[in-house]
């Protein structure tokens, strides 16, 4: 009894340990790439301004202060202390809203990316299993969506669904699921023919468990960096379609919403529009950067043996 | 009277390429009638080059890949995949470890899993006799309890191969096909694989088919030759039969064409060279 | 005075888990028209020891020697330039795959002339010329309609004496082969083996037989050399080693060929070979 349960505690360490060490080499391959390292550190940032936003915000973001419309940011004549980065038109302050707005944005990158992933993945491990007129008929739809330019058509679906965030999300997901099914599709026909997959099958194993316990994790990799790609561009999409008027509608904080209200101020108060811009640019540049750290550390084609 | 336990009759195969809408379809004969008989616990050795047919063979034993005619008879009743649908009975009796460890197993599943997925996708055992069973088989082919949670990137390839037969034999088959199982490994690993094959062939009463290009370690495992060339069967006899008296041409460029490192033809070659 | 001379030479990869010896002290000589085979199982770095010699390594590994020197030329410390214009030219090497050696997107012809035009500075004739002897002589026939075929057009044992005739085409003093018919068909191995020895004694080159296979070195090598995990075991003429073997490895090696077998089970390496630290790790 004692002996059973010394041997089960040092293979759980054994499994801690190679966990950790994978880990390890990770980490190292990833730290390579110095971009990389500052877009996670950026990110995390992000991360946690987003998630503190209610505690850090010096106001509620839709507040209008009428005593204070368009006040500069603090360190331009007229700034004031109580306006870190000044206010908008209405007198809100635009440290608050963009604070609030990082929220709107990794919310909606997380669940457009979600989305997208998990259809992708569906439909793709499904034509590539398949092959076959299933495969045809798949893959020539996303042919069909991959041909509209996609924020066109992430605004043909709008304008069907009706204006909203919840809808924009939706269009962009859609929009962006078939780069998912086309990875997904060629990683498991690669996978297929392996000889792993062929020991799984004469041991026995049925299609669904060859499909998605077998050859799914092995698919893993490229998905990860293209699912980090996509947040990026989830992230930007929405606010194309915010500044469009086809996405979250005001007065949410939103960083495209809120461009796009800023348009005819941008002479007369440069940080209404430039600061929402940079986020934008600052956030999508991390998670690129990002991303392209994590396909050194996970494409093992790139991987030095 | 000894059981039969693996016998092909006329066995063929034809694979169709093209005949898509610019090409016109053409049929690839890749086996071409080829007909066999193994005994239970004995050894059929399947020697050619690339491009013989021996792999396609295989994977017909294995019941991976169906024939386009002929019979396969597994313990005496005929089967076809083609017909048939695969029973787990089926799946039990026959099965295979291939050349390339580094391929053979799931790089995200742990060796543990790999064992006991037969298990689990086959009976309905409880988790813990599953394991209890794979642990037996992983210290059976040679390994440690401590191998037990790791992946298979964290072995070589010898330890990696001896995986592959320890799940192979988790099933308790009758017959075991192996596909070059030794080919990709070093020559010391090479001597401890064949050694534990033998080990377990006499242990279980295993049946082995050993497709092979290698003649030397086919002379060393074999009781039963067969050498095929383009798809055919040109020669097949017992080891020392085919080995002291090759019939085919084929058989004899073959044994022509091995490389001997016996001290007596490097006297012959360093004396030529002399010359 | 011999070909290549190397004196302890020492090669390090940094890796993940911290620096890797994978060759840790190696001293060879070639000779012209010698033929050295270097034996070892993976992980032994004969292969690693060669390309450190062509200049052929990742930036992460760690180069140093003592000497290394081909024809009294200090190929070590050599400039890139200068190291360009002696390999493939004077010291040539082919490789295990022959279908990943050549350049899926262009012809046999083309490659080969490449290398003639490189390092021989041939006008457009003579190279053609040059090419098809070359074909010619590693016995492909019909040589002149060959010059315009694909590598994936031709056979593995095709491609192969494709590599050799490139690696040929500069008359070189020395031929490294590493592993040159491991993934070749035992009757084309044949053929490919008699082929490197009958040029190799054509041209009086010194060849290099890097292979794993006890039969390979058999049948080629003049004097070879045993290495297991980065260090040298035994160096002996050929024969010599087959009949009396002298380190422990060697003579694990060799019983642990199949057709030396004398019992029902084979010896294995791990007996011979307790207590031997390799090189690995040197942290």
């Amino acid at each position: 009894m004692a002996e059973a349960t010394t041997t089960a505690m040092d293979q759980a360490k054994a499994g801690a340990a190679s966990r950790r060490q994978m880990l390890t080499e990770f980490w190292f391959y990833f730290s390579e790439n110095k971009g990389a390292v500052i877009g996670l550190v950026v990110f995390v940032f992000l991360v946690v301004l987003a998630l503190l936003a209610h505690v850090i915000a010096p106001h509620d973001p839709n507040a209008q202060f009428r005593d204070a419309v368009l006040v500069p940011p603090f360190w331009q004549d007229g700034g004031r202390a109580a306006f870190l980065l000044g206010t908008d038109q209405v007198g809100r302050d635009m440290l608050s809203r963009l604070l609030f707005g990082a929220q709107y944005s990794l919310f909606i990158g997380v669940v457009v990316t979600t989305l997208a992933l998990t259809g992708g993945i569906f439909v793709g491990v499904i034509a590539g299993y398949f092959r076959g007129w299933v495969d045809t008929v798949i893959m020539r739809l996303m042919d069909i969506i991959l041909a509209f330019p996609s924020l066109l058509l992430a605004l043909v679906l709008v304008a069907v669904l009706g204006p909203g965030l919840m809808n924009a999300m939706i269009a962009i997901a859609l929009v962006l699921q078939p780069h998912f099914v086309r990875l997904t599709r060629a990683a498991v026909m690669t996978e297929k023919g392996k000889d792993y997959v062929v020991a799984a099958r004469v041991a026995g194993a049925k299609p669904l468990r060859l499909m998605f316990r077998t050859i799914l994790p092995n698919c893993m990799a490229p998905l990860i960096v293209q699912a980090t790609l996509s947040f990026s561009t989830a992230i930007l999409d929405a606010a194309a379609l915010g500044f469009l008027g086809m996405g979250a509608q005001p007065p949410t904080p939103e960083w495209g919403t809120m461009l796009a209200e800023a348009r005819e101020f941008i002479l007369r108060a440069w940080w209404v529009v430039t600061l929402p811009g940079v986020a934008i640019l600052v956030t999508v540049l991390a998670i690129n950067l990002m991303g392209d750290g994590l396909r050194d550390a996970l494409d093992p084609k790139l991987k030095r043996s | 009277m000894s059981e039969i336990v693996v016998e092909g009759r006329n066995i063929v195969r034809d694979y169709r390429i093209g005949g898509g809408l610019f090409a016109k379809e053409r049929v690839v004969h890749a086996v071409k009638g080829v007909s066999f008989k193994v005994d239970k616990g004995k050894t059929l050795a399947i020697v050619g080059e690339s491009g013989c047919g021996k792999s396609t063979l295989a994977r017909i034993i294995t019941m991976i890949d169906a024939q386009t005619d002929g019979e396969l008879l597994i313990d005496g009743a005929p089967v076809d995949i083609r017909t048939q649908s695969m029973t787990p009975e089926m799946r039990r009796k026959v099965q295979i470890v291939f050349q390339n460890p580094y391929g053979s197993l799931n790089p995200r599943q742990k060796i543990g899993d790999v064992l006991g997925e037969p298990l689990l996708v086959n009976t309905g055992m409880p988790a813990a006799e599953r394991r209890d069973r794979a642990m037996q088989m992983l210290l059976k082919v040679g390994l440690a309890p401590e191998h037990f949670n790791r992946y298979p990137h964290m072995f070589s390839g010898g330890q990696r191969q001896r995986i592959a037969i320890a799940r192979a034999l988790m099933l308790n088959p009758r017959l075991l096909v192996l596909d070059e199982p030794v080919s990709a490994l070093d020559l010391s690993v090479q001597a401890q694989v064949l050694n534990l094959l033998a080990d377990l062939q006499d242990e279980f009463e295993l049946t082995y088919v050993f497709i092979s290009h290698d003649l030397s370690v086919v002379k060393y495992i074999a009781d039963d030759v067969m050498v095929m060339y383009f798809g055919e069967a040109v020669e097949y006899g017992s080891r020392d039969a085919v080995f002291a008296d090759p019939k085919h041409d084929y058989t004899r460029t073959l044994f022509a064409a091995t490389p001997r490192a016996d001290v007596e033809s490097i006297r012959q070659r360093l004396a030529k060279k002399a010359a | 005075m011999p070909l290549l001379t190397i004196e302890n030479l020492v090669v390090e990869f940094a890796t993940a888990t911290g620096p890797f010896r994978a060759v840790d002290g190696i001293s060879l000589t070639v000779d012209e028209r010698e033929v050295l085979a270097i034996v070892g199982e993976s992980g032994s770095g004969k292969s690693v020891s060669m390309l450190a010699v062509m200049g052929l390594l990742p930036w992460t590994a760690k180069v140093t020697a003592d000497r290394m020197e081909f024809e009294g030329l200090d190929i070590l410390n050599m400039s890139e330039a200068d190291r360009r214009k002696l390999i493939g030219k004077d010291i040539a090497m082919i490789f295990q795959e022959p279908m990943s050696s050549l350049n899926p997107c262009f012809t046999v012809g083309f490659q080969i002339e490449e290398v003639l035009r490189f390092h021989l500075g041939l006008d457009r004739k003579a190279r053609r010329r040059r090419a098809v002897e070359l074909l010619r002589d590693v016995g492909i026939p019909d040589p002149e309609q060959r010059l315009s075929s694909f590598p994936h057009q031709m056979s593995g044992g095709q491609c192969q004496r494709v590599m050799i005739a490139m690696a040929l085409a500069c008359n070189p003093k020395l031929l490294i082969a590493d592993e040159p018919t491991t993934a070749l068909d035992v009757t084309i191995q044949k053929q490919i083996l008699d082929l490197l020895m009958s040029l190799q004694t054509e041209h009086g080159m010194g060849l290099i037989m890097i292979t794993h296979n006890m039969g390979v070195v058999a049948e080629t090598a003049d004097r070879v050399i045993v290495q297991y995990k980065g260090r040298k075991m035994e160096e002996a003429d050929v024969l010599s080693l087959f009949e009396n073997p002298k380190s422990n490895y060697t003579k694990a090696l060799l019983s642990a060929l199949p057709e030396r077998a004398t019992g029902d089970r084979l010896p294995t390496i791990a007996s011979f070979m307790e207590g031997f630290e390799p090189a690995g790790d040197v942290r």
